[in-house]
């Protein structure tokens, strides 16, 4: 009896320890728990982080990139470039003896040089391009979106490794556009060689490109597979493998993090952060969001059509008690439309400080001594630049209360509330933006330019002449200091004008095991793994 | 038996319509627009969006795009996903075994579990047995899915550190999805270790999706065996001076197993829609987590194709228990 009894719980034992998490990762392997799946595996189809942070980053590169950290532009597949003095024509020089991955059914046969380029934007541009249909009948989302058929004229190759890239007009930031995700380069050779063998798609789901990291596999909705590519231009990365473990519930990700199931996190909740900055296992990073969360006053509407009122709300708004309460002190006040790590930041313009008397005294001046009652939309979901629009529309109907203005405050689904700010039919909305290119244009002309008031960017529908000369012409100024004095000078009529409330520059958080060394935080919210190294 | 068969069977097809109208109407009644979801705060450029709203049919009014949808799905396709643009029916299919997996653990742990603990409450009858048992299930009937996976990943995998938090396997195995189970493709993988993370990986998921199925068998055992307890030819049975183990498990337990198979069978369209959180926790790729991030980007196809395939097999298992039920019984085929 006691003999059974033994086996019985030898074998409950044993049956445990075969259900015990097997041991960690293999040496080499860096997990990274990223928040959902990407749409594809080609970087020209889609627009949003995730894929970009699974597609474009890991396996591919652009002719010029950003530093990571930075938004300044370094070369990249392009060692060198010039611009030509009136800014319309951008001749990019190649860099020699960069190889593209391979995989079981491509081998590449040369290396990078100026087709691959021309094939790369022609197939976005040209709808005759042989490859311009792609699969399932996806759409050029980026290269449509901003604009591109009608700023670049042609593009040519001038010898085999160099390309020139002629302007409708004179484009300034074209060189940062160029640096974006979408103008990732891809290997003309391997989509010929896929037509040929009569499966053209395969070469937009299975990708090759020039990255630090080459494609191995992925599991819908589980994992992606990455392996260290030798032959990169800038050298092979630290680590052997990298994974990106697919973990759309936040808690999931930190507890994974926590059980060293993964070594780097993406999108922690704010309210996790106090504690992990605790754990002795943990670094959290963190870094200034290139973004900014704003009221924008919808100018055509009464009664903020008078730039008293919109200056009286700017008055009344508490932007600290602001911070503090919905950013929980993440974050800075913003004052500019821009954050202070883009270049042509304005530190000099003074901000409205919190003053409900002097605000109540510009509202009488206007006209409106008794206040009046606005509809104030809030933003319905969680952005990278407002954790909480509800909350803080709440704080901004109590500050405003208090010199007569009645907000009542309103929201939509998501979709809806962005479909509803095209057509202009707010009053006073919650919005941001955050930037996906480290050019100041990107953020003065989709939100606060003339062209976006009819594309619906611009929530504020403001369209002033002397900001809107001043932003333009800054675009075709082809120094970068010309053009930061420019912007300096928008940014002072911005503030003057006001036809927004900036309320704060959010800043993010990438939690990371203390294993995990060289991992720095990008400035344009992306994960970059090449310079990480795991050290036991 | 031909004609039971063709009466149930005859259902099938307005079951199947009222669940395409239903899906599509729901889908459509909430805000939202998969156009607009594609764009961002950044918008989209105007051309491009007339192109796809004329590309995913959604120019049409909404009774003609419905027509299409069925014209589409009578010619057997369930049309693209607008995010991937994957036929659903692969993606499903890629998706699917993965759900039936946690589905047959959870099954499987709340039988084992549910009907001896069933058949305990009603032979120990208002003891402490029987209250335990009825109040651990009916807490565990009332449990929030989410909120109980949490619990369950805070203390076995974070603090005690014996379950893996969420996904299948561990990263370290890079198993081939041949059959799409992932514990017959571990064990093909080879290395033992494999087989052991994947079934690991199950523990968790399986029993924050078996709770509810336990709760609602254990009940039913329980109720039932309290009905045939009480019948004649049991009570006759004991008189005879047959051993109790035997009355109740040959003699009462055979029969009071009727109704909790129908109720096994119910089970399982709870287990598909339990799924939707559970997965969505336990990072678990099956079609519940893929039908949630559906609903999210309003992705009208995968969301009309993921609940028609669902309910085509919750109604196809229910067929099947009322075919079988008819079988057992001869009263229902002939009623």
């Amino acid at each position: 009896m006691k003999r059974t009894r033994f086996l019985r719980r030898s074998a409950l034992v044993v049956a445990i320890a075969a259900l015990l998490p097997a041991a960690a990762a293999a040496k080499g392997t860096l997990v990274y728990c990223s928040e959902g799946s990407p749409e594809g595996f080609q970087p020209q189809f889609f627009t949003t982080g995730t894929t970009f942070d699974a597609v474009s980053v890991p396996m591919f590169n652009r002719l010029v990139e950003f530093d990571i950290g930075t938004t300044n532009i370094v070369p990249a597949l392009a060692e060198s470039w010039t611009i030509s003095p009136d800014g319309k024509v951008f001749t990019f020089k190649l860099r020699k003896g960069v190889k593209f991955h391979s995989n079981a059914n491509f081998k590449p046969t040369r290396d990078l040089n100026a087709d691959d380029v021309i094939f790369s934007w022609d197939r976005m541009a040209n709808d005759k391009n042989a490859f311009h249909g792609g699969t399932g009948g996806q759409t050029y989302a980026y290269f449509d979106d901003m604009g591109m058929k009608n700023i670049v004229e042609k593009v040519e190759k001038v010898d085999p490794m160099t390309v020139r890239f002629t302007l409708k007009r004179p484009e300034a930031p074209f060189l940062a556009d160029m640096a974006m995700d979408f103008a990732s380069i891809l290997s003309l050779e391997y989509f010929e060689a896929m037509a040929k063998k009569g499966t053209p798609n395969a070469a937009d789901i299975f990708p090759i490109g020039t990255g630090p990291f080459e494609f191995v596999s992925y599991q819908k909705d589980a994992t992606i597979r990455y392996k260290a590519f030798d032959q990169h231009w800038k050298g092979r990365p630290k680590i052997d493998s990298l994974v990106y473990s697919i973990t759309r519930d936040a808690t999931a990700r930190y507890a994974k993090l926590k059980t060293g199931e993964c070594q780097v996190m993406a999108f922690p909740k704010p309210a996790d952060l106090a504690e992990m900055q605790k754990d002795p296992a943990l670094n959290v990073l963190s870094k200034e969001g290139l973004n900014v969360g704003y009221i924008a006053f919808n100018v055509e509407k009464k009664p903020f059509d008078n730039k008293l009122v919109r200056q009286a709300l700017n008055l009344a708004t508490n932007k600290e008690a602001i911070l503090k309460a919905v950013y929980q002190g993440q974050g800075q006040v913003a004052k500019n439309p821009i954050p202070p790590i883009l270049w042509s930041y304005n530190n000099a313009v003074q901000d409205y400080p919190y003053d409900p008397a002097k605000a109540k005294a510009l509202l009488a001046q206007a006209g409106y001594p008794n206040g009046f009652e606005v509809d104030l939309w809030y933003l319905p979901v969680t952005r990278p630049y407002n954790p909480d629009g509800k909350r803080m529309a709440e704080l901004i109907q109590a500050d405003w209360e208090k010199i007569g203005v009645k907000a009542k405050l309103l929201t939509y689904e998501w979709a809806e509330y962005r479909k509803r700010s095209k057509t202009g039919e707010q009053t006073v909305m919650m919005f941001g933006w955050s930037g996906d290119n480290g050019d100041p244009d990107n953020f003065f002309v989709p939100l606060l330019g003339c062209e976006a008031v009819k594309g619906g960017g611009n929530v504020a529908r403001w369209c002033n002449k002397p900001f809107e000369d001043l932003i333009i012409k800054a675009a075709q100024t082809p120094k970068q200091a010309d053009r930061a004095k420019l912007y300096e000078q928008a940014q002072v009529i911005f503030k003057e004008e006001a036809p927004w409330i900036t309320l704060a520059h959010s800043v993010r958080f990438d939690p990371v095991r203390k294993e995990v060394q060289g991992y720095k935080m990008d400035a344009t919210a992306h994960h970059y793994f090449n310079n990480s190294d795991i050290v036991k | 038996m031909l004609a039971f068969l063709l009466r149930r069977a005859a259902l099938v097809v307005p079951t199947f319509f009222g669940v395409t109208l239903l899906a599509f109407s729901l889908i459509h009644l909430i805000p939202g627009d998969p156009v607009e979801n594609l764009s961002g705060e950044r918008g989209m450029d105007p051309e491009r969006r007339l192109r796809l709203l004329h590309q995913f049919g959604l120019d049409k009014s909404l009774p003609a795009q419905y027509f299409d949808y069925i014209r589409q799905l009578l010619g057997g396709d369930l049309g693209t996903s607008l995010t991937t643009h994957e036929p659903v029916l692969r993606e499903f299919l890629t998706l699917f075994p993965a759900t039936i997996e946690l589905a047959f653990f959870a099954l499987l742990l709340s039988v084992i579990v549910g009907l001896p603990a069933g058949i305990l409450a009603a032979v120990k009858r208002n003891t402490v047995a029987d209250y335990a048992v009825m109040g651990v299930s009916l807490t565990g009937y009332s449990m929030p899915i989410f909120w109980w996976a949490l619990l369950l990943i805070l203390f076995f995998s974070v603090q005690l550190g014996w379950t893996p938090v969420s996904g299948r396997i561990s990263v370290e195995y890079d198993v081939p999805a041949l059959s799409g189970f992932m514990l017959i493709d571990a064990l093909r993988f080879g290395e033992p270790g494999a087989f052991r993370s994947a079934a690991s990986h199950l523990v968790l998921p399986s029993i924050v999706l078996g709770t509810i199925p336990l709760a609602v068998i254990a009940r039913m055992t329980r109720s039932s065996m309290l009905e045939v307890l009480r019948e004649d030819y049991v009570r006759t049975a004991r008189a005879k001076g047959m051993p109790r183990s035997q009355v109740i498990l040959v003699h009462a337990l055979r029969n009071a197993l009727i109704p909790v198979i129908t109720v096994i069978g119910l089970q399982v369209g709870l287990l598909l829609s339990g799924a939707i959180l559970t997965e969505t926790i336990f990072s678990w790729p099956g079609v519940g987590n893929w039908l949630i991030h559906g609903v999210q980007s309003r992705d009208y196809p995968v969301v009309q194709g993921g609940i028609l395939l669902i309910a085509a097999i919750v109604i196809t298992v229910n067929l099947i228990v009322d075919l079988l039920y008819g079988v057992i019984n001869p009263r229902i085929r002939h009623g």
